[in-house]
């Protein structure tokens, strides 16, 4: 029997596998599908104060190996969320979630942790600085570390519960955030959210968003995403990672695991095939035994060790 | 939604750029004219959403258009492959809310789920009309197949190479009768048939850039009277009165 439970925190997953936020709404339209309670736990959409429609259409572009998206955060806002996602959410799955929270000034994204101060399910607060499809007057809150960090200090002083930065890979270096977040406080460090990109469509000789950028997921991320996991765990090797970036079968969560992380989030795949967690979960046993392991918690950080 | 494994039985050739595929499997999660499927493709990340033409306990026949990469590999692939197929994707036409003498419209290949909607309202009892817009004589396809079910079907072509020259538009307004239209085309064609004084009522079937097609990405979103919906999984069949453009 492997042991597949890992640690975030003091918070306890049965499983590493986590659905990404963005990728899984707030898990409505995954309960026909399978039984959430076999996920380590899941990550639910952004969400802001106010309701936002997101981005005008279109908002989805293909590439190779991955996609586009540039929905621009559209969720109903924190009070809608509260009212009824979070009943639903409680009724159909029985794990942590991790509250993916944004903000467009350092006041909302206090404001919106301690809204979630009372929902007793939601484990971990992912402070999302890093989504490349909003445009608040000029570049995200995860783009330097100075802004990083005063996101940081604000939900540190505003809530109890274990906080998550969700960091942008569009940066110099990725390291240098982390260590920032990790001097202010922050309990773990999410990584990576997608890759800003653009495709032009031939037929207009104009950009194919309608948003012009969006962010790149899907396993064209995934080795990018698995060396900045990589150089995060030498930078802050105390913090708890959650791998993110492209995964898509038990091997690559494995291999995020070995670069440093604690757990690991599965995104597009889940839009690709939406069983796709499941699968996972389901042959991580059999990867753990050829690599050898009996706790699937043994993995995290392996590939820096030894020779 | 249900995930499966289906056949491509044979392709056919309708027009320049329109196929006709008829995949075999497991019918059971589609519901409604309307719905559709979305495709896995070899060395596709995205799934390919497609129409369902018509279904049976058998099998799956969709006509798919050439628009890029992924559906001129899809209308080539060789009999016999497998598909990995979602089916049972989003809310068709309703035939019960469809009032006595509703007309079908269809522009291009939204002529495709007009077929199997036809079909069961002539099996609930229904003989509605069929209004056909395509750019040219050329491009017109399944006109057969739509005579063969027994719907009447008026054609239009904006160059008046077959039926009325004009839109669908054109010949609708020589039916004041006809109050309500179910109707697919593309999003001009939609808009201009919305607009028309006449209608009280209707069902019309949009499309959208999507990854999922089963709601999870709502890259699909658009703003309705009833507020945001996605085209995947609220519609893409939505109501008149629910429309913004």
């Amino acid at each position: 029997m492997v042991d597949l439970s890992v640690h975030l925190a003091g918070v306890t997953l049965k499983n590493p596998i986590i659905p990404a936020s963005g990728t899984f709404g707030y898990g409505r339209e995954f309960a026909d599908t399978y039984d959430l309670d076999i996920l380590g736990a899941f990550s639910w959409k952004g969400t802001t104060r106010d309701p936002r429609p997101g981005n005008p259409q279109p908002r989805i572009a293909e590439t190779a190996s991955g996609m586009l998206n540039a929905v621009g955060l559209q969720n109903p806002g924190m009070e809608a969320v509260l009212r009824e996602e979070v009943p639903w959410i409680a009724e159909h799955f029985h794990g942590p979630v991790i509250a993916n929270v944004c903000g467009f000034s350092l006041e909302e994204y206090a404001e919106n942790c301690r809204a979630l101060e009372d929902a007793e399910q939601v484990k971990i607060l992912e402070v999302n600085i890093s989504c490349p499809n909003v445009h608040a007057g000029g570049k995200n809150f995860g783009s330097d570390p100075k802004s990083a960090a005063a996101v940081t200090r604000a939900v540190r002083a505003a809530t109890k519960k274990p906080v998550f930065l969700k960091l942008s890979p569009n940066v110099t270096d990725i390291a240098e955030i982390a260590r920032a977040c990790a001097d202010e406080g922050a309990d773990g460090l999410c990584l990576i959210n997608t890759l800003l990109g653009m495709r032009i469509d031939l037929n207009t000789k104009r950009p194919l968003l309608a948003n012009r950028t969006g962010g790149l997921s899907g396993p064209a991320v995934f080795p990018v995403a698995v060396r900045m996991v990589w150089d995060v765990y030498e930078a802050v090797p105390k913090l708890p990672i959650i791998g993110c970036g492209g995964v898509d079968s038990a091997g690559a969560a494995a291999e995020m695991l070995l670069a440093g992380a604690s757990a690991v989030e599965v995104g597009a795949a889940n839009l690709r095939d939406p069983w796709a967690c499941k699968t996972i979960i389901e042959d991580l046993p059999g990867v753990c035994q050829r690599l050898g392991v009996d706790k699937i918690s043994d993995l995290t950080g392996g590939a820096h060790h030894g020779e | 939604m249900k995930q499966g494994i289906f056949t491509l039985e044979r392709t056919r050739q309708l027009t320049g750029d329109v196929w006709e595929l008829r995949l075999s499997g497991d019918t059971s999660a589609v519901t409604a004219p309307g719905q559709f499927v979305n495709i896995e493709l070899p060395g596709k990340f995205l799934r390919r959403p497609i129409s369902v033409c018509d279904w049976d306990q058998e099998g799956l026949t969709l006509l798919v258009k050439e628009a890029g990469e992924g559906t001129k590999e899809l209308v080539r692939l060789p009999a016999g492959t497998e598909l990995n197929v979602l089916s049972g994707l989003g809310n068709g036409f309703d035939i019960a809310a469809a009032p006595e003498g509703a007309v079908l419209v269809g522009g291009g290949i939204g002529a495709a789920p007009l077929c199997g909607l036809a079909r069961r309202m002539l099996a609930a009892g229904r003989r509605p009309a069929l209004i056909l817009g395509f750019r040219s004589r050329e491009d017109a396809f399944y006109l057969e197949e739509f005579a063969a079910l027994g719907v009447d079907v008026l054609t239009a072509t904006e160059d008046g190479t077959l039926g009325a020259r004009g839109f669908v538009t054109d010949v609708l307004k020589t039916l004041p009768g006809c109050t309500c239209v179910l109707a697919c085309g593309p999003t001009p064609m939609l808009r201009a048939v919305h607009a028309l004084p006449q209608l009280t009522g209707g069902q019309f079937s949009f499309e959208a850039r999507m990854a999922c097609g089963f709601g999870a990405c709502v890259g699909c979103t658009i703003e309705t009277r009833a507020g945001l919906r996605r085209v995947c999984k609220d519609g893409p069949v939505f109501r008149k009165e629910d429309i913004l453009w």
